[in-house]
């Protein structure tokens, strides 16, 4: 374990994205990089129980989601700015994380993966019918909200650079977090729990606060998702294919690795923008990246930066 | 008294694994424990280190009942096992897979702590030139060092060993041994599970013998292997005893 020499890199290099933008002053660009951003955040946080711990989170935009409704539900009702309302979302993703885990991390494997699909799909109906958050129809900001941050162009801009710096934040913590006393009881439970578990780790508390931190981050992205469409509803907020994505951008970057993740994300952006507008392609995107995440499985499982490590003693301090 | 049990009893569907096990454990010996295959012997070590809860009986450790406490919470409190069938955390380095012994067993310690300590204990097994090795790539042999290196670094005050001789060759047999005797001088009790019997005949302070769930035999080396229930039930053989007993003399 080398010192952080892998942040040294990794964070100049997302703050020089994250500059792009403001210095072009391209409307286009921004939402691109918001995107990236997003896809970051998303796939770095879901490593910490995907890749750390070992456990296949599928449906894990629902955090994302619930999030996401706390945090419009308080800046719409409560008249509560951007900042606070997005943490008190991602507060609120983590204790319906933890509470969750509690009870469906003691499935293993394909069980834990179905369940956590389960959850998802039972949050959407749930939300789908309660009417003060909108039911079917989610709920809608009055512009006027945008007001207290300048204007509605301003805002925007606003959420960008809360989103920016949300994933600089989520990149070191769950760097810190792999790099932790923490961090190696959950790779333990990742390699075989029964052994952690018999060498003194308190698998239960360590799954469930593992599960809590990977569901706070994506709580808050939600929430500044949500603020700059100005609307939300089931349907966006707990969508399946999300979360698939969430587990293609860890798994083709490497799991259980930081910069891993982050590649990914990188990678999938790209790759999803590209068939995306391509004529030939654009209604399968789903079906190419599925096939890409079978053949990443069946010959890298370690997948981009993974593969890199394990060929390269030299770049395996720095790609962690 | 380290560690006892009382009337330890544990059953799987209609199989009785343990029946009304009863021992006790002195500080710093070390207690052989033998018996043919399916004689209950890694469950009474499952039974001690917590991995499933027992249908009768108490264990206690220390003068604490600690019948009910989960398996972590044991090795916190000083219990460390290893595994007949290795358990390496595959994807984890060698000194990783030690750090995890140190920082969460009974010596709780910090990662800078912990891999000081994962050097130290690596030295003692033999390990110290794999450690930047991914522990999945030893072979058997280191595999079995690494289990007897993680439980170590957990500074426990028992340490439970599920068969670490078997399938070592001579020379890594005896080096092994040399490994064992050097933890009980650390003050360290041991249990140890061995079908080698000359060697476990020759390293045990004390034997038991558990034939079907039971406990059938205790005591020196002498009495158990002169026993008659252990000579018929186990060995088979009252010539080989004889053997066993006569190599004991000459070694010891």
């Amino acid at each position: 374990m080398g010192k952080g020499k892998t942040l040294f890199w990794l964070i100049p290099v997302l703050l020089i994205i994250v500059l792009i933008p403001p210095v072009t002053g391209s409307v286009t660009t921004r939402e691109g990089v918001f995107l990236i951003l997003m896809y970051v955040t998303l796939a770095v946080s879901l490593n910490i129980i995907l890749g750390y711990t070992g456990y296949v989170s599928f449906g894990h935009i629902v955090f994302y989601g619930i999030g996401g409704y706390v945090a419009f539900y308080l800046m719409k009702f409560h008249g509560i700015h951007l900042i606070p309302a997005m943490i008190l979302g991602g507060v609120g993703a983590a204790m319906a994380a933890f509470a969750l885990g509690e009870a469906v991390l003691r499935l293993r494997g394909a069980f834990f993966a179905i369940a956590t699909i389960g959850v998802n799909e039972a949050v959407k109906a749930l939300v789908n019918n309660l009417n003060f958050i909108g039911g079917a129809e989610g709920l809608f900001f009055n512009f006027r909200i945008y007001k207290a941050y300048g204007g509605a162009a301003r805002a925007i801009w606003f959420s960008y650079y809360t989103m920016a710096a949300l994933t600089i934040i989520t990149v070191i913590a769950a760097y810190l977090i792999k790099k932790s006393k923490f961090g190696l009881g959950l790779m333990a439970i990742r390699e075989d729990e029964d052994a952690a578990i018999i060498l003194g780790v308190n698998a239960k508390r360590y799954k469930s606060l593992a599960y809590a931190a990977s569901a706070f981050f994506p709580g808050m992205v939600g929430a500044v998702f949500f603020f700059k469409a100005g609307n939300i509803e089931p349907h966006d907020a707990f969508h399946l294919i999300k979360s698939i994505e969430m587990i293609f951008m860890v798994m083709l970057g490497g799991y259980g690795n930081v910069t891993g993740a982050v590649t990914g994300a990188l990678v999938y952006e790209r790759l999803k923008g590209f068939l995306l507008v391509n004529p030939l392609f654009k209604n399968l995107h789903m079906a190419i990246s599925g096939v890409i995440l079978l053949l990443i499985v069946l010959f890298t499982p370690q997948g981009i930066i993974g593969f890199i490590r394990e060929k390269s003693k030299k770049l395996r301090e720095i790609l962690e | 008294m380290i560690l006892q049990t009382e009337d330890v009893t544990k059953t799987f569907g209609g199989l009785v694994a343990l029946s009304d096990v009863t021992f006790q454990v002195e500080e710093g010996e070390i207690l052989g424990i033998i018996g043919p295959n399916g004689a209950g012997k890694t469950t009474l070590f499952n039974a001690i280190s917590g991995v499933f809860k027992i249908d009768k009986g108490r264990v206690k450790f220390k003068g604490k009942d600690i019948t009910s406490l989960p398996p972590n919470a044991r090795a916190r409190l000083g219990i460390a096992r290893t595994h007949q069938i290795v358990k390496p955390l595959n994807d984890l380095t060698v000194v990783e897979n030690v750090m995890v012994g140190a920082c969460f067993g009974k010596g709780n310690a910090s990662l800078p702590e912990a891999r000081k300590k994962a050097q130290e204990v690596l030295e003692f097994v033999g390990l110290a030139e794999k450690g930047e090795i991914l522990a999945g790539k030893l072979n058997v042999p280191e595999k079995k060092r690494l289990e007897m290196a993680r439980a170590l670094a957990s500074d426990p005050d028992v340490i439970l060993l599920d068969e670490v001789l078997a399938g070592l060759n001579p020379m890594e047999l005896s080096s092994m041994l040399e490994v064992v005797k050097a933890i009980k001088e650390k003050g360290i009790t041991i249990l140890m599970i061995e079908h080698l019997m000359h060697a476990i005949m020759n390293v045990s302070d004390r034997v038991m013998a558990l034939v079907y769930g039971r406990k059938i035999s205790e005591g020196t080396p002498e009495e158990v292997a002169n026993d008659p229930q252990v000579v018929e039930a186990y060995l088979g053989d009252p010539d080989l005893a004889l053997k066993l007993l006569k190599d004991k003399r000459r070694s010891g």
